[in-house]
């Protein structure tokens, strides 16, 4: 697009990236030094810190993306992800930060005592890694293709490489300023420009985002065609275009209805009915799923051991609401602005490019214009390289731990380059799935399988190995099934397909009553040391 | 989610039961420091710790029920009485507004409100212990 500012942004970012990464690392060489250094980290720095890393490409790109496609109904997603931080204050933060589990698998071998369901929540962890790290990819790939015009794989395989260099080299080891920087660097990237796209509407005299008619081009516009769609044109004639074939609008005439898209102003701007079931089944399983979701993602736990006590880990998570929170009022401005200045995003279906598009779009091709642009790709860019280091620092801790079984420098290299290629391979497959999607197909398996083991395993005495071990198997199993044969599968239609697009309103409930069910047939088998466990969990350090 | 076996409502009186029944051979207990106790995992000391769970339990439960009516009572309401979706609050239709603004300042009230209830549960916990008993 010949925006030279997008370039510079875009290699600053990376750059101060590994820069403070690579500085970060000099002071502290060691793992010990790193987790002494960070508990002097004050809660507010060390939230920052968690929010950006929790602020993924899912976030940055795929809400806004999701909004300006479906409309109110997807506003659960930001929603979701924020009251996930809910659930983990109240219920697992301050537990977990005495237990002095380092990660998922760290938990169960602690509160249980079982090295086979370790090597089973390991498996978990991964699986929820690689799944939630396909999209951050996809999302690279998509943003370098929006800005530079680069083919579609060329981005992922670059930043793919960019990342798993980065945190085998160890330039990125969690190091608390780079993420608390990057959380920083997305909120301004996106409320600055939403500041300048909101006052340019204001001077556009207010264009209604639902006109009557449905959204209409502003200017005239060619439209370059990049997945099959089914359009219906304004004289009601049915016209199936394939990718690559150009289509011209003049000023003025109106988006044809695509298949699968909200182009009804009324099913846009209104909730769903109750006549819809299958819809409202999708809902309420998506607010399953993200609202218990969340405490399940392994790179958010590590991060935990960072806090002093259970207390500040406590004010820390708080602290992490509002900074998401905040960061969450803003995506609904792009999406919504989008029906306006970039309806063609409806045709070409890179929805999830509306973000990168807008400030162009509506500000047109000045310089304020250029810089903004430029500011939202640092975001985006920022979105992924924290997101995904930290998903491929976890699982490459997980695999040289728990499966090459070394602790050496080496192992976890060997580690991170085999956790970095498999979803790699994966993000150039899959590139026709919507970024938020399988975000929240990750959520699902990780509500369906370590929600009910945390939760259980903090609150429950009567919890045994073997109940959280076919716990996880059932509900986490059947999720993930759920997510294999949706993305990879056959397509399928009415409720067999509802119930596999969004498993958890019946993969959460099932992991639970297996894992009571199962627990209370086992009940012999309750560890001995659990009075001790739940003393050390749930009672303030200052007594011990 | 609590072993229904032992219902302790007040947690000081049941100490004192617990301490007559299980050992009366022995005049210690009543002199012993309840963190002692805590240590040495006795019964005592995990009756406190069982109070102590089960009320900062029932504190979460109760605001995660107040989140799941909030939030989770939105798109049951949208469906019963669309009319509601129709309104509209400074030219926003009321939807957007309760999805979209208001769920963020909620949710972070709660949690303000969750930290402070847990952390006053703990320090009449930590009151509890460092009683001085004599």
């Amino acid at each position: 697009m010949g925006n030279g500012y997008v370039a510079t942004a875009l290699v600053a970012v990376t750059l101060i990236t590994v820069g403070i990464g690579f500085y970060g690392l000099r002071l502290a060489r060691t793992t010990s030094d790193f987790l002494v250094a960070s508990r002097a980290v004050s809660p507010t720095w060390n939230a920052a810190a968690i929010g950006g890393e929790y602020l993924s490409a899912a976030s940055f790109l795929g809400v806004a993306g999701l909004i300006l496609k479906h409309g109110v109904d997807v506003l659960w997603y930001p929603v979701g992800f924020a009251a996930g931080y809910l659930a983990l204050l109240l219920f697992v933060a301050a537990p977990l930060r005495r237990s002095g589990a380092f990660t998922l698998p760290d938990f169960c071998e602690l509160r249980l005592g079982s090295r086979r369901l370790r090597t089973l929540a390991t498996a978990f962890v991964i699986f929820i890694g690689w799944l939630y790290l396909v999209p951050q990819l996809q999302g690279a790939g998509l943003t370098l293709a929006t800005l530079t015009g680069s083919p579609y794989p060329l981005g992922a395989l670059l930043v793919a490489a960019v990342v798993t260099a980065n945190v085998a080299l160890g330039g990125m080891r969690a190091i608390t300023f780079v993420q608390a920087f990057q959380y920083w660097l997305k909120l301004t990237a996106l409320a600055v420009p939403a500041i300048f796209l909101v006052l340019q509407w204001q001077a556009d005299a207010r264009p209604a985002v639902t006109p009557v008619e449905g959204p209409t081009f502003r200017t005239a516009t060619t439209v370059v065609v990049e997945h099959p769609a089914t359009l219906t044109l304004p004289d009601g004639q049915l016209r199936q275009v394939r990718p690559g074939d150009e289509l011209t609008f003049a000023a003025g005439q109106p988006v044809p209805d695509v298949a699968g898209v909200a182009t009804d102003p009324a099913d846009w701007l209104l909730p769903g009915t109750g006549a819809d079931e299958q819809g409202m089944f999708t809902t309420y399983s998506l607010i399953l799923a993200t609202f218990l979701g969340t405490m399940g993602l392994p790179h958010v736990l590590a991060r935990f051991y960072t806090n002093p006590d259970g207390a500040a880990a406590r004010r820390t998570t708080l602290v992490v609401l509002a900074l998401v929170g905040a960061f969450y009022l803003l995506p609904t401005i792009y999406g919504t602005l989008g029906r306006i200045y970039t309806p063609h995003l409806l045709l070409t279906g890179e929805t999830d490019a509306v973000v990168l598009l807008l400030p162009g779009a509506a500000l047109g091709t000045g310089t304020t214009g250029r810089l903004l642009a430029a500011l939202v790709a640092a975001g985006a860019f920022a979105a992924f390289l924290s997101t995904s280091s930290g998903l491929l620092t976890s699982v490459a801790g997980v695999i040289s731990t728990d499966v090459l079984g070394r602790g050496s420098v080496r192992g976890f290299r060997l580690a991170t380059v085999l956790a970095g290629s498999v979803p790699t391979v994966f993000a150039l497959n899959v590139s026709g799935l919507e970024v938020s999607q399988v975000v929240g197909l990750a959520f699902a398996v990780a509500a369906s399988s370590f929600c009910p083991l945390l939760v259980l395993g903090i609150w429950w005495r009567g919890l045994t190995a073997r109940g959280a071990a076919v716990g996880v198997l059932a509900g986490g199993g059947a999720a993930a099934g759920a997510v294999l044969v949706t993305v990879l599968g056959p397509p399928l239609t009415g409720w067999p397909a509802t119930l596999l697009a969004q498993p958890a309103a019946w993969t959460v409930p099932l992991a639970f009553t297996v894992m009571v069910a199962v627990s209370t047939a086992t009940r012999r088998r309750v560890p001995t040391d659990v009075g001790a466990t739940m003393l050390r969990l749930h009672t303030p350090e200052a007594l011990r | 989610m609590v072993a229904a076996d032992d219902r302790v409502s007040a947690r000081t009186r049941i100490v004192l039961a617990n301490v007559v029944r299980r050992e009366p051979d022995s005049e210690r207990p009543r002199t012993e420091h309840p963190r002692t106790e805590l240590a040495e995992q006795t019964r005592v000391g995990e009756a406190l710790v069982r109070g102590l769970v089960r009320a900062q339990l029932s504190l979460a439960l109760r605001l995660w029920l107040v989140v799941a009516v909030g939030l989770g009572g939105l798109p049951w309401l949208f469906a019963i009485a669309p009319s509601v979706s129709r309104v509209t609050v400074l030219g926003v239709h009321l939807p957007w507004v309760l999805l979209g603004v208001l769920p963020f300042p909620f949710l972070v009230l709660v949690g303000w409100a969750y930290v402070r209830l847990a952390e006053r549960n703990e320090q009449d916990f930590t009151d509890l212990i460092q009683r001085p008993e004599r």
